[in-house]
This record gives structure tokens, sequence and C-alpha cells, in this order.
């Protein structure tokens, strides 16, 4: 996809020495951007080197691959797979313990009624309703992911991040979802938004996967949104994830196409696989399907795993259950035989 | 200078959701009239549209089964105000589509705006006919109250295209039900032409949604669907109806499966049964509270 791809090999012109960088390079790779983030304005002239989103064939190159056509057994693989990397979410102020164990539940066993049916990814909760979440889940191979650093805003001090981290951490948090200083990569800071990842990495060590939020809806332009995605991997992010789902705008094929398109890249370069989380505003089990063949496309089959690819939403799991349901049967499915969440 | 015009043909199109679509599948099929000729080409609708329509239907239940009952028989009352400004359209469609001179496909009009308004007065009287406080041995107010049954699929019936239609469809939301309706498959414009109506007399989108196609091929997925709480078959022959009983029963559907099929003397008035069929009866226990030496002590 030469004319939809700009930054394909372009990055890689500004450091990487090696032209075979692949794979097999990891170390490398990685290595010839460490001067990258040597200081702000390296980053800044790495960042701003980035070659421009053009922005009509982002668009409708997002919009051709949603026209894709997926049927029967394809259908149901994309279904069981979808199912299988939604990040199940419940992030309200009047979450309470029995709310996350009931989404705890669902997410293990999301239809009671049908034991083929695959368990959710993980659940994603506030760090206070880390323990509740763990035990909901124990004895399962769902995850417990919690957001951390004064999320939805992300205003606060540092230490008071590190600290929201360390919590939910320390409470056994699988994976951590921590929001970026829009202000401060707004602003220019790209160094400052880059140490708090690095900072955030730290803390959560070996024992937790971290997801770096941009909240895309707020980085008003998809330049921007390249430049914060390549920023998020070189601190070291596990996964980089659109949104909050606290804004208007939230996950969209063209940024979540976007954001698929610098992890090809990154990896490329450096050798070093990175997930991609779209979050919001995804309900219907066709929009789901959509993504996934965005996935494909771009990033490739490699991606097409819950180790990799993942979904923040909440209803989805209840449409991708109908659907399922009216596959397996025949018959479409309603909202009496689903849960209400 | 000719006079002679060129014709307007109308698109008719189906009525879902409060919005006038074409078929997902984009098809249509011909329409004719009762000797045959050429009179609109009519959306043939697909699975997928009565999917939709469904969701329509149950979006738009909540707030219609909320309303107060005088509201919906002022919304029932203000469809027959908009039949009785467009009668001429009417009454031309249903002699095209039963072959019935100008005098009798009025009197088929006339009796089907009379209908709505009939249907109209009985929205906040049924209640108290099949509703009521009943007689228990305690110390309890005993209510019970008819409540609508949901998402109901009407199979219109075949031959009376408009006093038939109308005849299904006003029972059915005049007790705050939703609709999903498979128009008469050989004479569907008349029901067409009612969603425009519709549309324009306050009635929520969503509330009755109108397909027309293959009755069969629409009515099954519609007969099997989880999400529709009930079927009247009057529209269906033998055949076809007891195939749709067989699927209607998977999901404990409510079904009308009138005798005889499609024999039914449409301009008789028609009495609450078609009503009571999509009603489901709640009953609520109040404790009065403790008796005091008088007996109550209210």
């Amino acid at each position: 996809m030469p004319t939809t791809a700009p930054a394909a090999q372009d990055p890689a012109q500004d450091s990487a020495r090696d032209p075979e960088t692949g794979p097999a390079h990891g170390l490398h790779g990685l290595h010839a951007l460490a001067d990258v983030t040597a200081s702000d304005s390296t980053l800044r002239r790495f960042l701003h080197g980035l070659p421009g989103v053009d922005t009509v064939g982002l668009e409708a190159r997002a919009a051709s691959l949603g026209t894709r056509s997926i049927k029967t057994t394809a259908k149901a693989y994309a279904l069981d797979l979808a199912i299988s990397m939604v990040d199940l979410t419940t992030l309200e102020g009047a979450d309470t313990p029995g709310k996350v164990r009931a989404l705890g539940a669902k997410a293990v066993r999301p239809d009671p009624t049908d034991r083929t049916a695959p368990a959710a990814a993980a659940v994603c909760v506030y760090p206070d309703m880390v323990p509740t979440a763990k035990a909901a889940v124990a004895g399962s191979a769902v995850q417990v992911a919690s957001v951390a650093t004064a999320f939805p805003a992300g205003r606060a001090s540092r230490a008071v991040k590190l600290a929201d981290v360390q919590e939910a951490v320390a409470a056994g948090a699988d994976e951590v979802d921590m929001v970026i200083d829009r202000g401060a990569f707004l602003a220019g800071h790209y160094l400052k938004v880059y140490d708090e990842i690095t900072a955030v990495r730290e803390v959560c060590g070996t024992s937790a996967r971290l997801k770096v939020i941009f909240e895309t809806g707020e980085l008003s332009t998809y330049d921007n949104i390249r430049r914060a995605s390549w920023l998020g991997m070189l601190a070291g992010a596990d996964f980089i994830k659109t949104s909050t789902g606290k804004v208007a705008v939230n996950a969209t094929p063209a940024n979540t196409l976007l954001m698929l398109e610098a992890v090809r890249d990154f990896r490329a370069q450096t050798g070093v696989q990175v997930g991609v989380k779209p979050a919001g505003g995804i309900r219907t089990a066709k929009d789901a399907v959509k993504f996934l063949v965005l996935v494909n496309e771009t990033a490739g089959e490699d991606w097409l795993d819950n180790h990799w690819f993942r979904f923040g939403a909440s209803s989805l799991l209840n449409d991708l259950l109908m659907q399922r349901q009216k596959l397996a049967t025949g018959r479409y499915s309603g909202p009496d035989y689903v849960t209400v969440d | 200078m000719s006079d002679a015009r060129l014709s307007v043909f109308k698109t008719y199109k189906l009525y879902v959701g409060g919005k006038f679509p074409r078929s997902e599948s984009g098809r249509v099929y011909e329409v004719t009239d009762a000797k045959g000729k050429w009179l609109a080409n009519a959306p043939l609708s697909s699975r997928k549209d009565a999917r939709d329509a469904v969701v329509a239907a149950r979006k738009a239940f909540g707030g219609w089964s909320g309303a107060t009952a005088y509201n919906r028989g002022q919304i029932l009352y203000r469809i027959a105000e908009m039949l009785e400004g467009r009668r001429d359209q009417y009454v031309a469609e249903v002699a095209d589509a039963e072959g019935l001179s100008k005098p009798k496909a009025a009197a088929q009009v006339d009796a089907a705006i009379d209908r709505w308004v009939w249907y109209a007065g009985w929205t906040d009287k049924i209640a108290q006919v099949v509703g009521g406080g009943n007689p228990v041995a305690g110390p309890f107010f005993n209510l019970s109250t008819p409540e609508p049954t949901g998402v109901v699929a009407v199979l219109a019936p075949q031959k009376s295209s408009f006093l038939g239609l109308v005849s299904v469809i006003a029972p059915v939301i005049a007790t705050g039900n939703t609709a999903v309706v498979i128009a008469s498959e050989k004479s569907p414009l008349p029901a067409l032409s009612l969603g425009e109506v519709l549309a324009t007399s306050d009635l929520p989108g969503g509330v009755v949604n109108i397909l027309s196609g293959r009755t069969a091929e629409i009515a099954a997925p519609l007969a099997a669907h989880q999400d529709v709480n009930a079927i009247d078959l009057t529209g269906a022959d033998e055949t076809l109806a007891k195939e749709l009983e067989i699927a209607a029963a998977d999901n404990l559907k409510r079904v009308l499966r009138p005798h005889p099929v499609d024999g039914t003397d449409w301009s008789a008035t028609p009495g609450t049964d078609r009503m009571t069929a999509f009603l489901e009866t709640k009953t609520v226990w109040h404790p009065t509270g403790a008796l005091g030496a008088s007996g109550s002590s209210y």
C-alpha cells in the first residue's frame, strides 16, 4: 500500500543505519533510535520529521476496508476472535464491587448458555477495584487491567500519577492503562511526556503490561496521532490505545488505521511488536469486524490475537454475543438473551 | 404547445423507524392492479429489512407503551384526521388494488378512517374492561391491569388492502405495542402510502414499521426472531401459518391465528379481541395495612 502508508520506510531513513532491520535485529533497531530521545530537541526533530498524514487518503482507505463482506465461517471466526479481544470495561464513578464482580463473571463466561463462546481478554477497572476484579476472575485466563495516572484527565503531579500506578500494580493488575499528559504533548514538551511514560514503565516492571492512552479526540490532527504513537512506542509502551471513552470522539477506523500503520512500521524498524487498542464508541459486531479487517490488512496476521489487539468496550460484547447466537441458531437474537450491564 | 404532461411516478418505499428507506437488498417487484396492469414497483424486502424493523420497533416500545393511554388515543385520532385529508388518494389506490368501483372503494376508505377513530376511543377504556380490582380474602388491594406485550409482527390480510390493514394495525398500537407490519403481497401500495400518513401524525418513529415483499420470505425470520414478542398470522395461508406457528413456539411468542384464514368480514364492528390478544395481565397485591376495630384503617 505505498500510496496510503507514507510512513512505511521514511522514519527509517532518519536513523536506522541497517536497511535489513527486521525482527531479528530488534535490539539493534532500538539502539538506532536511542539518540532520538537524548534531548527535547532531538525528540522534537524526530517526531516532526515523521511524514505528514494524507488525511483524505487515510480516511478513504479506512472507509474502503470497511466495505468488506465477512460471512459464514469467516464471520464466525471473526466474532469469536473479537469476543476474545474485548477488554470489558467499567469506568464510572458509580462502580460498585457488585458491578465489578458481575463484569468479571461475564468476562470469564460471556455466554453461559453456550460453553463454546470464548472468554473476554480482560476486565478494565479503576485501581481501587483491582482486588475485587482479581478475585472475580481468579482461576481463569482473563486479565485485570487498571487505568491509572489520574485517568481520564491525567492532570496531576507525576508523584501522584506514579503512586496511582504503584497501587494498581501492587493490587495485582496484569495491565496498566495510563493516559498521557495531553497538555504537555500539545504544548510541544515531548520529552516530558516521554519521561513520564518511561517512569510509569519502570513502576510496571515486568509484572504488568503498559497500555498508553493518547486520547486521540483531543490531539486534533492525524499528524499528532502519528507523533504520539511513535513517542509512546519509543518510551516502551506494550500497547498504544486510542481513547479513554470519556470524550466526544473516540476510536474511529481512521485513527486506528493510523496507529496500526505506526506499530507495523515500528516493528519493521526495531523488531519490537506493540499492540493496539481502540477504545470507546465501538458498539456493534459489524464495527468490530471492520476493525479486524483493518488489523489484518494493515499490521497483518501477527496482530490478530488478543495479545496484540484489544477492543476497549462494554456494550460491544452483548452485540457480539447476539450475532454469535444468530449464527449458531439461525434466528435473530434479542437483548432479552444477554445480560443487562 | 401541447398540454400533455409527463406523468410523475411515485417511488413507493418502506416505512421503518420513522424513515422511508428502500429495501436493504435493493430489490423491487412489480405491483399490478386487479386486471394485471402495472401500477408501480414496490420494495421487495429481505430478512435484513425485517431485522432492522424489529430493532426500530424495540427502540420505540419504551416511549410508546409508557405514553398515557389518553395521549395514544389522541395520536390515533390524529391519524384518522390526516387520512381524511388524503381520502381521494386512498380511494384511487384501493380501487386499483382491489378492482373496486370508486363508490365501493370510497366506502372501504371511510370505514378504515372510522376504524382509527373507533380504536382511538378504546385506548383509555380497554383497561377498565379487561382490568380492575379483584376481590381477595386478605388485607390487600388486588389490582389487575393489562400491559402491552411488546413488539408484534403483523401479517396484514392479503385481500383487504386498506380496511383490513387498518383493522390489524390499529388494535396492536392502541394498547401500546409496537408493530412490524408485512403488507399484502399483491397490493402493498395502500399500506406503503399509509406510512406517509403515520409519519405526519405525531406517531413516534418505529411504532409502526411497514414492509412490502413476499410474505413468506419476511415472515419466517420474524416468527423465529427472539426479540419479537407476538405474531398475528392474519395474512398467512394454512401451510404458512402452521410453519410460522411452529417457529414462533420456540420462544413462546403470543400467536393470533384467526379462523377462517382471510375470510374475515372487515366491515363488521371488530370487538375487543384483537386488542386483548396482545395484552398481558399484570396483577399487583398491595397491602392495606393493619385492619382496625372498625374493619379498615382507611
